[in-house]
């Protein structure tokens, strides 16, 4: 199993770690909700260094960025960053990710740890002469630090201004005086910044006890990825190999407003183009659960006794105190239907629909 | 991780404590440590019975649904409130205020097949 340089500081605060994409990776220290509570509260402190982190550059990467994502890479300036995905020609998801402009000839893609090799191979098998794809995964560690406390709490560690970073934009700059990327996005829905640096033991070491102590008057804490799970549950976000894959479109899965379909052309866009036109046959929708009762990815939904779609996430809400689940359901089934049941164990449960993002900020 | 020498053990991490003909089952701490966050558990009605090895119920925590096995077969005589309304109890305390039930064992036999706690520390390698 692979390990992040951060391996030896998740062990010395006795983390219970798991194998996830290959990485060895802090599922919880604390526990999740108390976890996910302080990140709700005051701020966490995330290892995300499995992501992927590949950079585009030369003359033509802005079109070839334009041809292979879903989204409008013309509308990105330098120090500007969006959320995007690669699709098949079917429309199916390869990968969601987020696409970073450093320069007007030079971009940086996050991709999910567990698609690197793939998204490689896909992006290689469509790039043209003139543009260059770097796999730069094992040299670059990730932080992401999130919640109301941490633009103060970072603010201590750098000569940058971090009230001048705008929600997904970003910036080269120092903290705990290692050269970084600050990029002021998350996976949690609070204010918050995630941090590039090189992969090194001795970066990742100073920088993760620069963090800590700066950190200590907000009792900030170490997250795991089983907070991270249920902090981006309740926002609604969508995890790929959950709730989008190769077998789901960015249209039914709540994704078109990424989807630019007046673009010239990219890939799935046809496709993509017919389902707009003749309707999604299926919808990514959310429900609570009455009392404690939680649904999971795989379990049924149900309509008057007849099966109506899948869930793809579920959990326990620690902010709401109640189960919250997405899933896909038949576009027969409309928003607010009152007869939606969850199948638990052989029982139908009831289900209320509920808006996305669950948790309204 | 505590592992109490007076008690018996199943494969399945319950343990169940033997008082004459009445057995207190619960989780063991190794249990309650690997499924996280309790949220919610689903157990039967007092009368109701169990079967050795059955499934008697359900453990919701945060991140996974985990059943309940019967230790031993009997009828149930006493259910822990207490788990209903805070099952976060089985976390803190699983040996004591975090059990399950109380059942009155019908084959005093089915103890001898359980585990005692050197076997059941070495299945959890701790």
């Amino acid at each position: 199993m692979k390990r992040t340089p951060f391996f030896d500081m998740h062990t010395a605060l006795d983390a219970k770690m798991t194998d996830f994409a290959g990485y060895d990776m802090p599922v919880q220290y604390a526990g999740i909700i108390e976890e996910h509570l302080a990140v709700r509260n005051s701020v966490g402190i995330f290892d995300v260094s499995h992501m992927g982190e590949f950079i585009v550059e030369g003359t033509s990467a802005a079109a070839f960025l334009q041809h292979v994502t879903i989204n409008d890479v013309t509308k990105l300036f330098p120090g500007r960053i969006h959320y995007t995905a690669l699709c098949y020609e079917d429309g199916g998801i390869v990968d969601d990710l987020l696409v970073y402009k450093i320069t007007e000839e030079k971009y940086m893609l996050v991709v999910n740890a567990g698609n690197i090799a793939k998204d490689w191979e896909w992006l290689s098998g469509h790039l043209p002469d003139g543009v260059k794809l770097t796999n730069r995964s094992d040299e670059i560690a990730l932080l992401a630090v999130q919640g109301p406390h941490s633009l103060p709490m970072l603010q201590k560690l750098t000569p940058i201004d971090l009230s001048l970073i705008p929600y997904y934009h970003f910036c080269k700059g120092t903290i705990a005086g290692i050269p970084m990327i600050i990029s002021r996005t998350g996976y949690t829905g609070e204010l918050g910044f995630e941090l590039y640096l090189e992969s090194s033991h001795d970066a990742a070491q100073s920088v993760w006890d620069s963090l800590f102590e700066a950190g200590k008057e907000y009792n900030v804490q170490p997250i795991g990825l089983g907070a991270r799970d249920t902090l981006r549950l309740e926002m609604g976000f969508c995890l790929y190999g959950s709730d989008i894959d190769a077998t789901t479109n960015p249209l039914e899965a709540g994704l078109g407003w990424i989807t630019k379909l007046n673009k010239k052309e990219f890939l799935g866009k046809n496709a993509l183009l017919k389902v707009k036109k003749e309707g999604v046959k299926r919808r990514l929708i959310g429900c609570t659960l009455p009392g404690k009762t939680i649904a999971r990815h795989g379990y049924s939904f149900s309509c008057h006794g007849v099966t109506v779609g899948i869930v793809t996430s579920g959990t326990f809400s620690p902010s709401l105190q109640k189960g919250i689940a997405m899933g896909y359901v038949d576009s027969v089934i409309l928003p607010g239907e009152e007869h939606l049941a969850v199948s638990i164990r052989g029982k139908d449960i009831p289900v209320t629909t509920a808006t996305i993002p669950f948790l309204k900020k | 991780m505590d592992f109490p020498e007076r008690l018996k053990y199943t494969k399945d991490h319950e343990w169940l404590l033997v008082d004459g003909s009445t057995g207190t089952v619960g989780i063991t701490d190794f249990a309650q440590s690997e499924l996280g966050d309790i949220v919610f558990v689903e157990m039967p009605e007092i009368g109701a019975f169990l079967e050795q090895g059955k499934s008697f119920g359900t453990i919701e925590a945060v991140k996974a649904v985990s059943d309940l096995f019967a230790p031993v077969s009997g009828e149930i005589l006493e259910v822990n409130a207490l788990c209903k309304d805070h099952p976060e109890q089985i976390n803190k305390d699983p040996y004591g205020q975090g059990w399950l039930v109380k059942i009155h064992i019908s084959d005093v036999h089915q103890i001898d097949q359980l585990l005692d706690v050197d076997s059941y520390r070495q299945l959890t390698g701790k």
